[in-house]
């Protein structure tokens, strides 16, 4: 783009200006990237959720357990291909600010349920051979710097101590990762066996199941099936895809999308104002060039496109900077991994604000480009005279 | 001429020069505004959630849960442990014996008006004195539920939130059928999100026969909570813990609260380091359009002083302009704007109304006064500096 | 008029009016006027008397109310705003009085601009650059900006940016008015010599008598109206 070297040496001609709009610009975009980043943090669980899972919970609410027996019960129901239970264990470690999920599962079926927890074969060895055995995630091992075969003691609120003690003892035997892109892995996962025999209540009780299905386009067929197979019993149960379920649950801490799109919109307002000022000012103090440009030949059009690339330049270099800026910081993790466990900016999110980018550009640029393209060859050389 | 007559003569001149800049100078102010309303906008929902968890808590009410709970829903109660937590000395008394209530705290699936999507609110069972004890319950439709029947009244908030809890509909819950008889207040508090019934009907319907989760309970006075707390704390037949009101509902809100904050002054710190750049970007060209005239001035024999203040004061007038006009707009938004959301600790769902105080105005007024300070002082500087005869010559 | 040479401008019945005001001023009146290929014309009058305003016509930057403009047998005044500026990209070079260098762009960043218009390649717009450069003599003065450049170096810079597309037509507004009589006395040796050895046909604008001088051939324009002799 032969171009490209006039646009850049305009944007040299007021160095500070261009200095300051990128900067405005790259800051808007390091929060936008922050922003994508947080939403994605409440949301992610929607977007990872397997088509093919279902989540089959106590209908009156989460926190009511069902017995252990509905998993064979719903094992035998047709269309079923798996079933792993899991319970919310609310495990603490020190203080409650020490946040992550804990949870009560049968390790066979529950790697077998989610294989985007990737662990290594002599670890799951390991944790089937050792009774209070748990994995934990690695964001949560490096968190407080545990090491495999550490003893982790942990209290837990719901359920209390085992009996004729003061906590309750896990040992490390294995660290999981996320094969998937924003998987969780903050959680300490442990074996149902030790805590049903440890827990001094609800006996023979599990918290929620996950069901996979032979065909994911009979999910809403299937969920109906379950809900109807222990409807009028003392547990009732609510079955929805996993999807729905992650939704529900992020919705409940509030329309975090709708808070980012509102605070979004805020500050590319501001930013654009800012961008589009500059342009404008930039077009105002060289209305006599453009008239020379054009008095050699530059057409209208070409006189717009190249206001337009410059600030696509400006937007380009500021936005791109501080999309990357967003990434690397968030490449460091979590700044708060107890209400953030997942932390990084999705590449969808990426490419929207690339577009965004682009547009901010475009917009910011309108104005003045129209102007420039607009201005009368004999008038704007006369302004020198 | 003294120096604040300069200063004055000075400014005055830059101000009136305004006008002439207004695209540039309407950038700098709106992005200053637009930092000022998200700091506001997000801070009130602090502010709102802060007001909902304290507002209700009487200085002289006290809970008392099981000692390691951090909740009521982790906590829990047998029918004779809550015969001696009423009896106990601080308690106030009428006709009816102690002013206590045992409770039992429960989490019901609802579906929420705006979304659809189910969301946890809380379901509290209580006894017949709760009324008395929280001192500020107001019917605002129909009325109590009566003792033994399947019937609920519901929290303005919880009303407002969640779907099929009008007056005279029906919900149910399990295997029981619940009617809504009444609708009620509690001064904005926090029990305006929940739904509330007869602790002895919940009990069997959640299998939870003499089993309650927390007691509340008036004191003779505010001053009687350290006695009825000790009374309680050494009793070795007893594992309580026991709170004020108040320091139970501040530890609760906590974590939230400092969530949104940290959240908050984050993005608006952000923001108002991007709006800085843009104003700092129109005070240069403020400084660079008025060159000649301040060199003029300054041969005049004004003094750099007076300069650098009026360049000051236009940036500063532009930010508070752009402050003023950014806190206006959100309280006009969001003061008073419903939402619900997660409280962690119970897992239940909260209303709250979006909270502008005046002290988040007035820190959006500081805010805004530092930015155009900031915005302006090396524009100020760099007025100051300009060499006289060069700046003369300048077109 | 005993030049045997073709008309390159063909200016016919041409009316310009400005409005300032209420007031409606007539700049040109049903004007005519003939450039003969390979001619140096000096166009002179009083200010505000509408050279270059004529001028502008002759170049497609301004329109004119009635009338025709014929360029080396082309119709501009019928061209599109598109077409017209093709057109000048091909047949006219300007010349500024007060140079209108980009302040940002070095001399043979200057001189390359108006070849960015063709499909030249960087290799072939810089050898043009080079030559254009030559001819104006400032072959040594390439990576200067306009601000490290003295007013006739800038003004050559301005004739090599007119020249590298090698024009026709050359059109100069007052090409020595910013400058001191020695270096004006340069510029104006230079464009005789492009009219004699480039054959380049040149409209000059200009109220100095001392450049005038330098021309071929000398029209007057006053209340719109074109003569051969001074206004009285």
């Amino acid at each position: 783009m032969k171009f490209l070297g006039l646009v850049w040496s305009n944007l040299k001609r007021k160095k500070l200006r261009t200095a300051l709009t990128v900067l405005s610009i790259l800051v808007a975009f390091l929060l936008f990237g922050f922003l994508c980043a947080i939403k994605e943090a409440f949301t992610a669980g929607v977007t990872l959720a397997g088509v093919d899972r279902l989540v089959v919970r106590h209908k009156v609410s989460l926190i009511q357990s069902l017995p252990a027996s509905y998993e064979q019960r719903i094992a035998g129901m047709p269309g079923i291909a798996a079933v792993a239970g899991q319970s919310w264990f609310g495990g603490i470690y020190q203080d409650p600010k020490n946040f992550f999920a804990s949870i009560p599962v049968d390790p066979e079926k529950f790697l077998d349920m989610f294989p985007e927890y990737s662990l290594p074969a002599e670890q799951k060895q390991a944790w089937l051979k050792t009774r209070n055995g748990a994995i934990v995630g690695k964001t949560t091992l490096d968190r407080f710097k545990w090491k495999i075969g550490d003893h982790v003691p942990l209290t837990s609120p719901i359920w209390g101590e085992p009996q004729g003690q003061s906590h309750w003892d896990f040992e490390i035997v294995g660290s999981f990762t996320g094969m998937k892109k924003g998987t969780d892995t903050t959680s300490l996962i442990f074996r149902y066996d030790y805590f049903d025999e440890a827990k001094t209540r609800n006996k023979g009780e599990i918290g929620w199941f996950t069901v996979r299905i032979q065909n994911p386009d009979q999910a809403a067929e299937i969920a109906r099936k379950i809900d109807e197979e222990f409807a009028n019993s003392p547990y009732e149960t609510k079955a929805e895809p996993e999807g729905a379920f992650a939704a529900g649950f992020a919705q409940q801490i509030g329309d975090i999308g709708k808070i980012v799109i509102a605070v979004l919109s805020a500050v590319f307002f501001t930013i654009l104002l800012v961008a589009g000022n500059t342009m404008a000012q930039a077009v105002r103090e060289r209305t006599e060039e453009i008239g020379v440009l054009k008095a050699m030949g530059f057409t209208n059009e070409l006189v717009l496109v190249l206001v337009l690339l410059e600030s696509c330049v400006l937007a380009a270099v500021g936005g791109f900077a501080g999309l990357g800026l967003a990434w690397l910081a968030t490449l460091g993790g979590s700044p708060a991994p107890a209400m953030l466990p997942i932390f990084y900016i999705p590449t969808r999110s990426l490419i929207t604000g690339a577009g965004i980018v682009l547009a901010l550009g475009v917009i910011a640029g309108a104005l003045p480009a129209f102007t420039a393209m607009r201005l009368r060859i004999a008038e704007a050389l006369r302004r020198n005279a | 001429m003294n120096w604040l007559s300069q200063i004055l003569s000075v400014s005055l001149f830059n101000l009136r020069t305004i006008p002439e800049r207004k695209g540039s100078a309407a950038a700098a102010a709106i992005g200053i505004a637009g930092v000022v309303a998200v700091l506001v906008g997000v801070l009130a929902i602090a502010e709102g959630f802060r007001k909902t968890m304290t507002v209700s808590s009487a200085p002289d009410v006290a809970i008392v849960m099981r000692s390691g709970a951090d909740s009521e829903m982790t906590s829990g109660f047998s029918r004779d442990e809550v015969r001696v937590l009423k009896d106990a000395p601080g308690v106030a008394r009428n006709a009816q014996g102690p002013l206590a209530s045992a409770e039992l705290f429960v989490i019901i699936d609802l579906p929420k008006r705006s979304t659809g999507t189910s969301a946890n609110v809380p379901l509290r069972g209580l006894e017949v004195q709760a009324f008395d004890v929280r001192g500020n319950v107001q019917m605002t439709q129909g009325r109590r539920f009566e003792s033994g029947k399947n019937e609920i009244i519901v929290g303005a908030g919880a009303a407002r939130e969640f779907a099929g809890l009008n007056l005279g509909q029906e919900i149910r819950i399990g295997l029981n059928t619940w009617s809504v008889v009444g609708i009620f207040t509690a001064g904005g508090g926090v029990a305006e999100s929940e739904v509330w019934c007869d602790a002895a009907v919940l009990q069997p319907a959640y299998h939870r026969e003499d089993n309650f989760q927390s007691v509340y309970a008036r004191l003779t006075s505010a001053g009687a909570f350290t006695q009825f707390k000790d009374a309680l704390t050494t009793n070795p037949q007893l594992k309580v813990k026991v709170l004020r009101l108040s320091e139970f509902y501040a530890e609760q809100s906590t974590a939230v609260i400092e969530f949104i904050t940290t959240i908050g002054v984050a993005i608006a710190a952000l923001m108002a380091v991007g709006a800085l750049f843009g104003a700092l970007n129109t005070m240069y060209s403020a400084v660079a359009a008025r060159t000649r005239e301040i060199a003029t001035l300054r041969a005049l024999g004004f003094g750099t002083g007076a300069v650098v203040v009026s360049v000051l004061l236009e940036s500063i007038v532009l930010a508070l302009g752009g402050g003023v006009l950014g806190a206006t707009a959100s309280y006009l938004a969001f003061d008073g704007f419903t939402a619900a959301t997660m409280n962690f600790q119970t897992f239940s769902q909260i209303t709250f109304a979006f909270a502008v105080t005046p002290s988040l105005l007035a820190m959006a007024i500081v805010w805004a006064t530092t930015l155009g300070l900031i915005g302006g002082l090396l524009p100020a500087i760099r007025a100051a500096r300009l060499p006289i005869a060069a700046g003369l010559r300048e077109t | 008029m005993t030049n045997s040479n073709p008309s390159l401008v063909k200016i016919q019945g041409v009316s310009k009016a400005f409005r300032r005001g209420s007031e409606e001023i007539h700049v040109l009146d049903r004007l005519d006027l003939e450039v003969q290929q390979g001619e140096f014309l000096a166009l002179m009058g009083p200010s505000g008397s509408g050279k270059s305003t004529l001028l502008n016509l002759i170049g497609g930057l301004d329109r004119a109310g009635t009338g025709s403009v014929e360029i080396g047998g082309e119709r501009i005044d019928q061209l599109s705003d598109r077409a017209l500026a093709a057109w000048r990209a091909r047949h006219v070079g300007f010349v500024f009085q007060f140079y209108n260098l980009m302040a940002v762009l070095s001399a043979e960043r200057n001189v390359e601009l108006p070849l960015l218009l063709t499909h030249l390649s960087k290799k072939e717009r810089m050898q043009h650059v080079e030559v254009a450069l030559k001819v104006v003599g400032l072959a040594h003065r390439t990576h200067h900006f306009p601000r490290q450049l003295s007013g006739g170096e800038q003004q050559r810079v301005g004739i090599a940016r007119a020249i590298v597309t090698d024009p026709t037509l050359l059109l100069c507004d007052e090409p020595t008015g910013d400058l001191d009589r020695k270096s004006g006395d340069e510029i104006l040796g230079l464009l005789q010599t492009l009219n004699r050895e480039q054959g380049k046909t040149i409209v000059m604008v200009t109220h100095d008598p001392h450049a005038s001088a330098r021309a071929s051939r000398i029209v007057y324009l006053d209340k719109g109206q074109l003569s051969t002799q001074p206004p009285a």
